[in-house]
This record gives structure tokens, sequence and C-alpha cells, in this order.
């Protein structure tokens, strides 16, 4: 059967679809939980509707509890990533360029790596004196093996005709690792630190309901056992605008310090 | 390092001795010879090609000279120095792919005079000119993506050359190219040559570029590889593409093709890399 040629849609049209779409998931909600729908497997008797949440929502925006919560949770991201970004990049570089490195470090690695960051939460309270220390642990662990393997991947990889392309130019060990391993394992260390932005936002939520006192997965949590329901949607969608405005930078960053992946803008 | 420009094509310096040379490839039990007992002298400021069946060794002997693979026997020198190891001293061309994605032309080009610690203004200054030479003024903030093939390969020319290279090697540079790209780049290396005769050794398995671009011509056999016959050309220079047709020329790629026939029934062997294996 031949597929009949489709003339492409104006983009003004299509991007009213897509406001469209939103708008109507956002209204069927609303109906659902105003008619306490019940659908056997899942039933929205007690999910309060958009209505109530934006009212909670320009509630918390209001009081100062908002900038408590988002703020200690953006500092322990950032104290746990950042940690992960400098020990996971130094981590790959000497695991992918040197076969002893690689022999002396990726074994123990390989064994941790399948556990997953929220199975080291009561471990990491023991094992640290503060439960903030604790948390910023399950974040850094969350974000270094995405790093770590990404980087890796990237330096292993590095085109040697490339390596040996430099050397014949002159350039000596340290040149031909800024000059020629680093931005050829740029877009993959780049892949890596967004998958680590991801994780480490995912863990720290969780870390936070169990044994956090502010926080934006402690606010949740805590509008669950004091049955604020509205509250718990304000604060899954409050960490869902943190995850996305996190990431954002990462991609920009990476697509102003590697021009030569979009090269239309030469020149 | 560090030779004059005048020194250049004036017999002093690109001397090559290749002497008893052998090179093994490969470890353990996969190890294998793919040059034998190789024996011949480049003088300085000539062209020549080293012509072969693919994995015969050809690019492995250039590896060699370019000091990315040790030889097992023999000497190989320059001027007189025995080869330690990659410098800019001998320039390598691949045959594609190897200028650097993330660096617009001017840089791959000023990338050389940056490693010796040239002022950026100063190596700017050079790379332009140099890619003035080989015809690319006006590219040099593009990135190679966006370049043709043979406007890569000059990129890859200007970029060894601006070192001031004793000895420019060339691995099957333009086999990546189309026919009529790569007839024009052999002009195009020609007229470079004339400007900077610095002495080439260039490695192809096309017998009609052999031919039009050389002084001498090495045939090596299938592996391990050494050498069957030194053929110095008789063609004066300049030289344009009407040379391929002139009887001369048709008798000697004859002869080359005789030499270069493969026994009935043997397969043909998988092209070798100068970085070895």
């Amino acid at each position: 059967m031949a597929t009949p040629l489709r003339v492409p849609r104006p983009a003004g049209i299509r991007w009213a679809i897509r406001g469209l779409s939103i708008l109507a998931c956002v209204g069927l909600w609303q109906i659902a939980s105003t008619t306490h729908a019940n659908l056997g497997i899942v039933t929205f008797r007690n999910v309060p509707p958009p209505v109530e949440v934006v009212q909670s929502a320009v509630a918390l925006f209001r009081s100062p509890k908002l900038a408590a919560h988002v703020s200690s949770s953006l500092w322990r991201v950032f104290a746990g990533y950042v940690a992960a970004v400098v020990i996971g990049v130094i981590l790959g570089f000497a695991i992918g360029r040197s076969r002893a490195a690689s022999d002396l470090l990726l074994p123990p690695l390989e064994l941790l790596r399948p556990i997953p960051a929220v199975a080291w939460i009561p471990l990491s309270i023991l094992i640290f004196p503060s439960s903030e220390l604790s948390m910023i642990y399950i974040t850094f662990i969350g974000a270094l093996f995405p790093i770590v393997l990404n980087t890796v991947h990237g330096v292993a990889n590095v085109d040697r005709r490339l390596v040996a392309s430099a050397r014949s130019l002159g350039a000596g060990g340290i040149a031909i690792l800024r000059e020629v391993v680093l931005p050829d394992a740029a877009p993959s260390i780049v892949t890596g630190l967004a998958i680590g932005m991801g994780t480490s936002w995912f863990c720290l939520v969780t870390a936070e309901m169990i044994s956090g006192q502010f926080g934006i997965g402690y606010y949740t949590w805590e509008a669950y056992t004091l049955q604020n329901y509205a509250d718990i949607i304000v604060g899954m969608l409050i960490i869902g605008l943190l995850g996305m405005g996190s990431s954002w930078p990462l991609t920009t960053a990476g697509r102003l310090l590697m021009p030569w992946r979009s090269p239309q803008v030469a020149r | 390092m560090n030779i004059r420009i005048s020194d250049i094509g004036t017999n002093s310096v690109g001397r090559i001795e290749i002497a008893g040379v052998s090179i093994s490839l490969g470890a353990g039990a996969d190890a294998f010879e793919a040059v034998r007992g190789l024996d011949f002298t480049i003088l300085p400021g000539e062209f020549i090609c080293i012509l072969g069946p693919s994995g015969c060794g050809k690019s492995t002997l250039l590896g060699a000279l370019a000091g990315h693979l040790p030889i097992t026997a023999g000497e190989l020198t320059v001027d007189g120095q025995p080869i330690r190891g990659p410098s800019p001293d001998r320039g390598m061309v691949f045959q594609q792919h190897t200028l650097f994605p993330w660096k617009r032309v001017r840089d791959n080009v000023a990338f050389g005079p940056k490693m010796r610690g040239l002022a950026k203004a100063e190596r700017n200054r050079a790379a332009d000119a140099i890619l003035k030479l080989v015809g690319l003024s006006g590219f040099e903030a593009f990135y190679p993506a966006q370049l043709s093939g043979g406007m890569q390969q000059r990129v890859e020319i200007a970029r060894v050359l601006i070192n001031q290279p004793r000895v420019l090697l060339m691995d099957e540079p333009f086999s990546a190219l189309d026919a009529q790209t790569r007839s024009m780049m052999q002009e195009v290396l020609l007229d470079i040559w004339s400007k900077i005769p610095t002495t080439t050794v260039f490695v192809t398995h096309d017998i009609d570029e052999a031919l039009f671009l050389a002084d001498r011509i090495v045939v090596m056999s299938a592996r391990p590889g050494s050498l069957i016959e030194d053929i110095a050309l008789p063609f004066g220079r300049p030289r344009s593409h009407d040379l391929v047709t002139e009887p001369e020329f048709v008798r000697l790629k004859r002869h080359v093709m005789e030499l270069l026939r493969r026994p009935e029934g043997s397969a043909p062997l998988a092209r070798l890399s100068p970085l070895g294996m």
C-alpha cells in the first residue's frame, strides 16, 4: 500500500495542537477528580482537582517555606553532583587512559555499580555523622556511575588516528589529553553529566522522604502524612521543574562548548 | 628540527636511508612479517611513490618512517638520524578524517606551531599564509565537517607543511576521493610540491597515480612486502593529465601491471594501517 504524500502543517497549528493536548489532560484530571471517578485499579477519590492544586501552589509560593525547601534541596544536589562530576571525570580519564588504573579501579566500581543508590540510604545514615551528609552522599553516588562510565567510554574510544596525528604534529602527553582526548570524549562526557543530573535528583528526593527535615522531597512526603493531598502534587510539579531546570543549563553549555557538533553556526 | 626554508629542496635535507628493514606486526600467534629486507635510499627533494597490492606492507613502512611503528630489523634514518618516534620533522597525511573535528581549519593548521609554543597571532598568520598556498583562502573559519573531501585533504597537507618537515609522508591520501577530485588533487599536490619541494613518500595502489606524480616508483610484492623493482620515471615537470595518454606512460603502466599481477586464484589481502594492528 502506498503512503499518501503528506503536506506538513504550519508550525503555528502544530503548537496550538500541542497546547490543546496539555489542556485536555488537565481537563480530564479536573473531571476525574471532581466526580471521584473509580476506574477499578485506580481511583481518583483522594486526588485533588487542578484548581485546588493551583490554590495550594499559590499559598506555598507566598509562604517563606518554599525558599527553605527548595534551597536545601538545591544545595544537596549541588554538593553531591559537583563532587560526582569532579571525582567521576577524574576516575573516568584515569580508567580510560591507563590500563593499570583500569585494573586497579574498575573491579570495585563494577561491584558497587549494580547497587541502586536508593539501597545505600540505610547504610549511609549509619556511616555519616549527619543526615545532611548522608543525603548528599546519596545524590553523589547516584550521579557518580553514569558520569564515570560515560567518561570512560568517551576517553577509551578516542580515535587513535587523531592521537597519532597530534603526536606527529609535535604534541606531548599533556597536550594530547587537552587538545585531542578531552574534546573527542566531550560529547560522551556531557551525556554522562546529563544522565547523572537526572539520577541525582531522583536519589535526592527519595533520600529526603526518608531522612529529611527540609527539602522538596520531604515536603512532598510530609504533605502525604499530613493529608494535604493538593500539596503532594505541588511538590511533584516542583521536583519536575527543578530537574528540568538543572539539566537545561547542562545541555545548553554542552551545545555552546561544542559548536563543531552543529556547524551551521561557524564563522 | 628548525630547518630553514632555504634548505628545503637544496639537496641538503630529507634524505631517507632504508637498509635491511623488516617490520613485524601483531603479537603472539597472530604475529606476521609485513615487510622483509627492504633496501633503498630516497634522495633529498625526491618525490617517490611506493606501489603495491593491498596488504603488502607499504603503509606499514610509512608508519615506521612516521615513527608510529617500530622496525624489527635493519636501519631507518632520515638525514642520518635514526627514527625513534613521531616528530613534526616527518609529516604524515592519512587517507581521511584525521583533522580535529572540533578545531576550525585555521586552528587545525596552526596546531603544529601551537605545540612549538608560537604566539597566537604569529601562528595564525603562518596558517593563513599556507592555507592560501593550498588554495583555501576564505575557509579559515570553517569546521572540517563543512568542507568537501578534497578540501579536507588540502587542510591535511597544509597542517603538515606548516611544520617545514624534512619529509612528507602520504598514505593513500586521495583514495577516498571521487575520480575527478582525485585527479584535481594530484595536480594541486604537484603544484604545492613545486613551491615547497619537500622529499615526499607517497603510498598508493593506483598505478596511474604513481606514474603521474613520482620521480621514481618503488614496486613492492605481496606479503611479506619486499622490493620488486625500482623505476626512475623519465617524465619532465610541470606535468598535466595529458601525460597519461603518452606512449611511454602507457608502456610503463603495462610493465607495472605485469609486475603486480596476482597469481590466479589468490585472494587479495586486507589493507594494513600505518598504525599497526
